[in-house]
């Protein structure tokens, strides 16, 4: 039996932007009443794991100008200028809001709240609390948001179907992972939250939960998805297990050393300059591959790493700063970064593109609204400047839940039986996923062909040849994804039929990295390519669009809104 | 690295098929290097995909994978396979209703949570356009320790007394009750004082210390409860010397 709940707004995901858009949502309107569905506990949502910080102008020495400009160049003047502007504005009022509802940020000498330095950032702007700055974020919001009875949780719900009708979203359909059985939520908006998708790929940091669930949501209702091709490598992911060693680490003065012990970025010319440590993403990822194809690299029990060298910092400062480095040092790869240095590699982090939202979340479909590193809003462009996006998190969180409910008050009820025919559809489809026997693919099976294909043509370096077999690969996987077989049909928290979805989601998501990249022939950002090394303004100075249309994707293209700076070589 | 084999004896349930709990055995290979929770990882991706068990961060901080393991209770993502032996037993969390396999039932915590109230509480809130509360180094230590906890359970599992009274509110959630009474920013005393002299509150804690002890975040939960029962004595008994709202 279909259950059927009705709230103004529905938010799928509860993690820092699906939290701050539902706080926001119920302040703006008092009568609101907001559903929040999400796969995990809100507290177990990958925010968590954000270390470094997040940045909002907050010195003297500082303001929105350098703020907006570190960001643009960072971006590869590939981010929308108007977002950039409203975001740089936007985040000292969001942190110190944050800093309202409790989140511990840690404090200057006279009680101020202090800042450190992150790549690419001119000044210290970067608010931290130690190094577990996404634990504390998302607990003083998940904390802060009990206080709303009108939030209304639905906690280890599993969303596989957004219902559209009359050309407008009219709520969700989701997966009781608990009970076994399908709902049907009701609203007259939607706001996708569901965050990144770094598990399209073997060696990430990102948890068992990041699998694009709503860019596939989005993507299969028409809506494009944006920039697909700029995935994030974070320089310094441990290796093994790809846990990230933050950027703060750098902020706080750590040096990356090759295998002669010299500081590379500082002894080669890798295009970052004088800020060496306190380069942007993109360039010292390549940095570090180049040095190990130059021989320069450390062996280890892992295979190729550079070093990460904190031995000069001591213990003191480590402990007050950066206690979880320590603690995710010792235990994972048995170093003691206080006395040894810590081997890294780059490890995909963070998805720039997305859901194609405006500046206030909406997407082209009426009624659906995405934020946080779901969406694709252009704050990021072509690369994202390490602790932005806990910041846009709350910026375009809040944005997107007000105007949610906003259009929501304004729009009259759906036609409840068109929804209720299109949720029976989707609980047969579910159903007949859990008892499918008889296929001849395996869950893992296809998964370790994604990773493999993904690593090898969407790598921090690309080229055409490799780029298009992983387009083949991952619509022939997608295809195979048809055969799949299932077995354990129990209803009750059945995680194997979870997988499943997640797999489908992330087939799709992975074939629009792919496509979307084989057709950027230049290099920007995190899309780096062997074959054509540099920027192609003329050509490709805009961003890129993929729809899914007849059943695979279609690629189109939009205008970057420029402003105030122009477009220049970016040089550090 | 080279492998070795290792037994893992896991506890099944699904309530739809088992009248109880039962144990399954898995033989397989390991690489000395993995977590518990990569153990259970490769058992569901290649052996029996029906095993249900909750994980996302694998980095010890999403509080996700606590279970018991050789009888005590771990996260599993931190827990080294070397440190255990040839057989690794692995069941669900104790003192929690499970719902299937190693997943354990958390609704009851998360009403516990709310009961607290765990949020800054003030008379007058403080508008944007005042800017963040001053707080000095010296008073942001005064409750750090106690804002480190990830949610995790494995407290309640160790508590003699969540055993016995399960409605007891229980290390976690006073830990962070009292968080909030310890920030300089916070006025709620008050509030979840009344709270903390409830029934199945604070009074019920025995000080067996087993909290403080299996807490992998050295949160010390046990020190929470106990300077709380102390704050809760003297709040009850000023209360009848200073009028309520007589302090700023
Ligand atoms: C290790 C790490 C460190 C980082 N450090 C920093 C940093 O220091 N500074 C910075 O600015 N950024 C950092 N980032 C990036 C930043 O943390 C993330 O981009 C951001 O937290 C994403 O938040 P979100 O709310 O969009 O998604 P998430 O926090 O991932 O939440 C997604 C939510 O959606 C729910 N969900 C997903 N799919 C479904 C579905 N199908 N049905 C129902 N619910 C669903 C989940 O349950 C979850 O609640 C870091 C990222 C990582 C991985
Ligand atoms: S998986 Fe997150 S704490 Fe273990």
């Amino acid at each position: 039996m279909l259950e059927i709940v009705e709230h103004d707004i529905v938010i799928v995901g509860g993690g820092g932007a699906g939290l701050r858009a539902a706080i926001a949502a119920v302040e703006a309107d008092p009568a609101a009443s907001v559903a929040m569905i999400s796969k995990v506990y809100p507290m177990r949502s990958h925010t968590v794991s954000a270390e470094g910080g997040a940045a909002a102008v907050a010195r003297e020495d500082d303001n929105f100008e350098m703020h907006g400009y570190d960001t643009v160049k960072g971006s590869d003047f590939l981010g929308d200028q108007d977002v950039i502007q409203y975001f740089v504005e936007q985040a000292p009022r969001e942190l110190t809001r944050l800093e309202h509802w409790g989140c511990p940020w840690s404090r200057n000498e006279d009680g101020s709240v202090a800042t450190r330095a992150f790549g690419g950032m001119s000044t210290k702007r970067t608010w931290y609390a130690a190094d577990k700055v996404g634990f504390h974020m998302l607990h003083a919001l998940f904390q802060h948001s009990l206080r709303f009875d009108r939030i209304v949780r639905y906690d280890e719900q599993f969303v596989t179907k957004l219902v559209v009708v009359d050309g407008a979203v009219r709520g969700v359909v989701a997966l009781d992972v608990r009970e076994g059985n399908m709902r049907l939520f009701l609203g007259r908006a939607v706001i996708l939250t569901t965050g990144g998708a770094g598990k399209i790929f073997p060696f990430t940091t990102n948890g068992n939960i990041k699998t694009g669930d709503g860019m596939a949501l989005a993507y299969r209702e028409g809506v494009a998805l944006k920039d697909m091709e700029f995935v994030q490598y974070h320089p310094t992911g441990l290796p093994g297990t790809g846990i990230l060693i933050t950027e703060g680490t750098r902020g706080e003065g750590a040096y990356l050393k090759n295998g002669r012990g010299e500081r590379f970025l500082i002894e080669y010319d890798h295009g970052v300059g004088h800020k060496a440590e306190l380069g942007p993403r993109d360039m010292i990822s390549r940095a570090i591959i180049r040095e190990m194809e130059a021989g320069r690299g450390v062996e280890s029990e892992w295979g190729l790493v550079v070093h990460l060298d904190l031995t000069h910092i001591g213990e003191e400062r480590i402990m007050s700063k950066l206690p979880m480095v320590r603690e995710l040092c010792q235990i994972y790869v048995h170093v003691d970064p206080v006395h040894e240095p810590i081997p890294v590699r780059p490890v995909v982090h963070y998805m720039m593109g997305g859901v194609d939202v405006d500046i206030d979340g909406a997407t082209s479909l009426p009624g659906l609204y995405a934020a946080g590193e779901t969406a694709c809003a252009s704050l990021n462009g072509a690369n994202r400047l390490g602790s932005n996006s806990l910041t846009e998190c709350l910026v375009f969180g809040a944005r997107a839940g007000q105007h949610a409910i906003a259009f929501a008050k304004g729009s009259s009820g759906a036609n409840q039986s068109a929804c209720q025919d299109i949720a029976e559809q989707e609980s047969a489809r579910i159903e007949s996923l859990r008892a499918r026997k008889g296929g001849s693919e395996r869950i893992a099976g296809l998964r370790a062909e994604m990773h493999h294909s993904m690593e090898t043509g969407c790598g921090v370096y690309r080229e055409q040849d490799s780029m298009d077999d992983t387009v083949r690969k991952t619509t022939e996987l997608r295809e195979r994804y048809a055969a799949l077989k299932l077995e354990d049909d129990s209803r009750v928290f059945n995680t194997e039929l979870i997988a499943a979805l997640e797999l489908g989601n992330m087939l799709l998501v992975a074939e629009a990295v792919a496509v979307s990249a084989s057709h950027r022939h230049e290099s920007r950002g995190a899309h780096a390519r062997r074959d054509q090394p540099t920027r192609d303004d003329q050509n490709f100075l805009y961003h890129t669009l993929c729809h899914w249309d007849s059943g695979g994707p279609r690629l189109d293209r939009k205008d970057v809104t420029l402003g105030k700076w122009e477009p220049e070589e970016r040089k550090y | 690295m080279s492998g070795s084999k290792k037994t893992f004896v896991i506890t099944r349930f699904d309530p739809d098929r088992d009248e109880a709990p039962r144990q399954q055995s898995y033989e397989i290979e390991v690489d000395p290097r993995w977590k518990v929770l990569d153990a259970l990882n490769h058992i569901k991706d290649e052996v029996d995909p029906s095993l249900s068990h909750r994980w996302s961060c694998r980095m010890a901080v999403c509080g996700s994978c606590g279970m018991m393991v050789d009888g005590k209770p771990s996260l599993t993502c931190k827990d080294s396979l070397a440190d255990h032996g040839d057989t690794v037993e692995v069941a669900p969390l104790a003192n929690f209703p499970v719902v299937r396999d190693l997943v354990v039932e958390l609704e009851g915590f998360l009403d516990k949570l709310k009961q607290v109230k765990p949020w800054i509480i003030r008379a007058k809130e403080r508008a944007v356009e005042e800017g963040t509360h001053r707080q000095s180094p010296a008073e942001h230590q005064e409750f750090k320790q106690f804002s480190m906890c990830i949610n995790c359970m494995l407290c309640y599992s160790a508590c003699p007394v969540v055993a016995n009274e399960p409605d007891f509110l229980g290390p976690a959630a006073i830990a962070l009750g009292h968080r909030y009474n310890l920030d300089s920013r916070d006025e709620g005393d008050h509030e979840r004082q009344e709270v903390f002299r409830g029934e199945g509150s604070v009074f019920s804690c025995s000080y067996a210390n087993e909290c403080s002890e299996v807490c992998p975040k050295n949160v010390d939960p046990a020190a929470a409860v106990n300077q709380a029962k102390f704050r809760a004595v003297i709040d009850w008994a000023t209360s009848f010397v200073v009028p309520r709202g007589g302090e700023g």
